[in-house]
Order: C-alpha cells, then structure tokens, then sequence
C-alpha cells in the first residue's frame, strides 16, 4: 500500500493510512529521502497515528529514515503514536534515540515551524 | 468463603483429636464426661474466670484494653468456650472469633495476645480439673481425654478465626490502595502534574502510566511534572517503569520531569543504572512547575513588575 506524500509549504508530510508492510515501510523511507531533495523541503512529518502496531523494523526503518532526512537537510518530527504504541514500544526498547516526536500534525507542524527558525508556513 | 472457613476448620479440628478414636472412652461416656466437665466449669465460673482474668494481666497481655473490657471480652470468651465443649458445635465459637476480632484488630491487639489468653483459659481449666479430680487418677485421664481435643479445637478456631480476619484486612486495604485514583491535573494550558503519594506497587504503576499517557492525548499536554515527593521508596522494577513511562511520553510528543525524588529513590536509580541524560529531574514540585513554564515560554513575574514596564 502506498503512502500519499503531501507538500505543504517548506514540509512534505506522510500520512500512513493503513497498516504497513515491512516493504513499504521501506519504499516510505525511500520516497521521502528523495523527495525531500526534489522539493527542497526543510520538514518531513510522518503521521503513524492509525498503526496499533510498531515493531522493532518499523522504529528502525522510522530512525533510518530521520537521520537520512536530517544528512538531506530536513528535519523529520514523527507524530501520532498512540499511548498503548508508545508504552509497547519502550517495553520493547525501541525509543526512536535521536527522532523527534510530537502529538499530532498540528504539534508537528509547529515544531517544525520552531526548529526550522521559519515563521509559520502558510501554503 | 464461609463454607471455606468452616470446612478447613473441621479439618484442623480431626488434625488434633485423635483421642477421639482411642478405644476405651467410648461416644457415649466421652459425652458423659464432657457434661460431667461443663457443670463443672459452669458452677465455677466466677471463680475460674477471675483466675483467667488475673493470669492474663500478669502475662501483660491485652495492654490495648482497659480492665473493664477486658473482664467483658473474658466473660464471654468463657461462657462461648464452656458451651462450646458441651455441644462440640464450633460455628458459634467462629462466629464469635470472627466478631471479636472485627472488635479488637482496631485496637492493635497482636496475634500471640489472642492465642496467648485462649491457651492461659485452656490452662486455667485444665488446672482446675486437676484440682477437682487429683484423687481418683483413672477419671482424670478420662477427663483429660475428653477435654484436650476440644479444648485444642477451639484454641485453633479462635486463632485461625483471627488470623483470617487481620488478613480479609489486609485483603481490604490493598483493594483500597489500588482504587486510589491518581488524578491527572491540569495547570496550565499543556501542562499536566501527576502528583504520586503513598506505596507503588507494579500494578498501580501499570495503572499511573495508563492514566498518564491517556492525559496527555486527551489534554494535548506538552510538559508532564511527575511529583514523586509522597513515595517514600520504589523499588527497581517500579523505578524502570517510571524510566519506561517518561519515555513513552516523549514518544507522544511530551516532556517530562520529575520532581521530590527522595534520597532512596535516588539511589534506587543509580543502582538500576538509569541513563540520567533522559531522565529531566527537578529537586522539588515548585521547581518543576517553573522549568515547566520555561519550557512552555512562559514567563511569571508579579504584578508589580509587569505594570512597571513601558507598554
């Protein structure tokens, strides 16, 4: 299953919409890092707030991810992990080290719009 | 439960009278015996009783109660015990167990008290038949025989009767503690404490971290300030759950600090080796509030001093 990547000014965001396979996590993680060239993006949000699920293959792809971005020149904030996700994961020891994270688009945007040192993106 | 009780006790009660099954006194003349012995308590009573009485003072037990009461609970104590051994129906006697210690647990009345006078009662009425019967050595031990196993069955209902109402207490309190409720309290727009008092164990942590998470998301807090000041002591799997819970708020997108960390606990997480770079630790809640603040960009001045400033 594809995942819409969507260009909102300086940001591209990722809005998952179902669960995913390993493999398209990793055509995910391949997409944004070229598209984040293509655009000139300075952000990238990953919204996972529809997966109940997130394995240690996911958090890793999702950090690959993060730090491939950050050498691209974008900062990536994933957004949405709910709160039962969350604790599973820390019980797993997976704590996306080194990923921003927020609590959903909206806080994901304007941490970027803090981090990025841009005045609030409007289209 | 009450079946429970009652069967466990039947049991004990043939655990300790074998002299039931020995051959020479036989059902009927244990019977007999057994009348013989309660008329002999019953004419005795006051006497015995106040024998009981003094015996328990001088062994200083049941220091909790005043002597009046303690005259009481011994008055009826005795008549329970004495119409116990006449009709060998224990239920009275647990029933009676029961409410008594219901009475006096509040009291702080300790388990070897209460075993302690029901053996000095055994003792006070064995001594009396020895008194009564030391002529004639053949009835004595029929006596005996037919006293012992009933006077052990009640000494075990009354303390068993105890120990199962301090631990249906127990039971209680733990219930209680877990019900606490741990609130989730906003103070600031996106900004939430947690204050924690009293004893974590692991399944109240499991509930905090539950109630935490879900206030983050309900509230869209930013900044968590978790005041552990009341907790006197965790231990190690209840402080790894506590690292665990702060950084499944960070994967929500929240930061949080902990505050009024007590020289134990300190400790307790030095020893599991926590990674203190994660941990955001504050001495005391009013400082947590305000690294809070300053995380949220705001600033708290007094009145004074903002009216001051040119506009």
């Amino acid at each position: 299953m594809e995942v819409p990547i969507l260009k909102q000014g300086l940001y591209l965001i990722a809005s998952i919409q179902a669960a995913l396979s390993d493999l398209d996590l990793v055509h995910l993680r391949d997409a944004l890092a070229e598209k984040v060239g293509k655009f000139r993006a300075r952000g990238v949000i990953v919204d996972v707030t529809v997966l109940d699920v997130m394995d240690s293959f996911a958090s890793r792809t999702l950090r690959d991810l993060a730090h491939m971005t950050r050498l691209r020149g974008a900062e990536t904030v994933i957004v949405g992990i709910q709160p039962e996700v969350a604790f599973a994961m820390v019980q797993l020891g997976l704590t996306l080290e080194g990923v921003d994270t927020a609590l959903d688009l909206e806080e994901g945007l304007a941490f970027l719009d803090k981090k990025t040192k841009r005045h609030p993106s409007r289209g | 439960m009450g079946d429970q009780r009652a069967k466990r006790n039947e049991d004990k009660g043939q655990g300790v009278s074998p002299a039931r099954e020995m051959p020479p006194p036989d059902d009927v003349s244990t019977v007999s015996l057994l009348r013989e012995l309660v008329a002999h308590l019953r004419k005795n009573r006051t006497q015995l009783r106040e024998e009981w009485a003094r015996r328990i003072t001088a062994a200083k037990l049941l220091g909790a109660m005043t002597s009046e009461e303690m005259f009481a609970e011994a008055t009826s104590v005795y008549d329970n015990y004495v119409e116990v051994l006449e009709t060998g129906a224990v239920e009275a006697l647990q029933a009676y167990a029961r409410d008594l210690s219901e009475r006096i647990i509040p009291r702080g009345v300790e388990t070897d008290e209460v075993v302690g006078i029901v053996l000095l009662l055994r003792d006070v009425l064995a001594r009396s038949l020895f008194a009564k019967y030391q002529t004639d050595f053949q009835l004595l031990n029929r006596i005996l025989d037919a006293y012992e196993p009933a006077a052990n069955r009640i000494a075990n209902t009354v303390a068993v009767g105890f120990v199962q109402e301090r631990e249906r207490i127990i039971r209680q309190q733990q219930e209680a503690i877990r019900e606490l409720s741990t609130p989730v309290l906003q103070v600031r727009e996106r900004l939430l404490i947690l204050p924690i008092i009293g004893v974590i164990d692991s399944q109240r942590a499991r509930q905090l971290t539950e109630q935490l998470l879900r206030g983050i998301r309900t509230n869209r807090a930013k900044v968590v300030v978790i005041d552990i000041t009341g907790v006197a002591a965790m231990d190690a799997t209840v402080a790894n759950h506590l690292v665990q819970t702060v950084e499944a708020s960070r994967l929500l997108g929240a930061t949080v600090i902990v505050t009024g960390l007590s020289p134990e606990i300190a400790q307790t997480l030095v020893t599991i080796g926590v990674d203190l770079g994660k941990m955001n630790t504050v001495g005391d809640l009013q400082g947590g509030i305000e690294e809070a603040e300053r995380l949220l960009g705001y600033k708290v001045a007094p009145f004074s001093e903002i009216s001051q400033q040119p506009i």
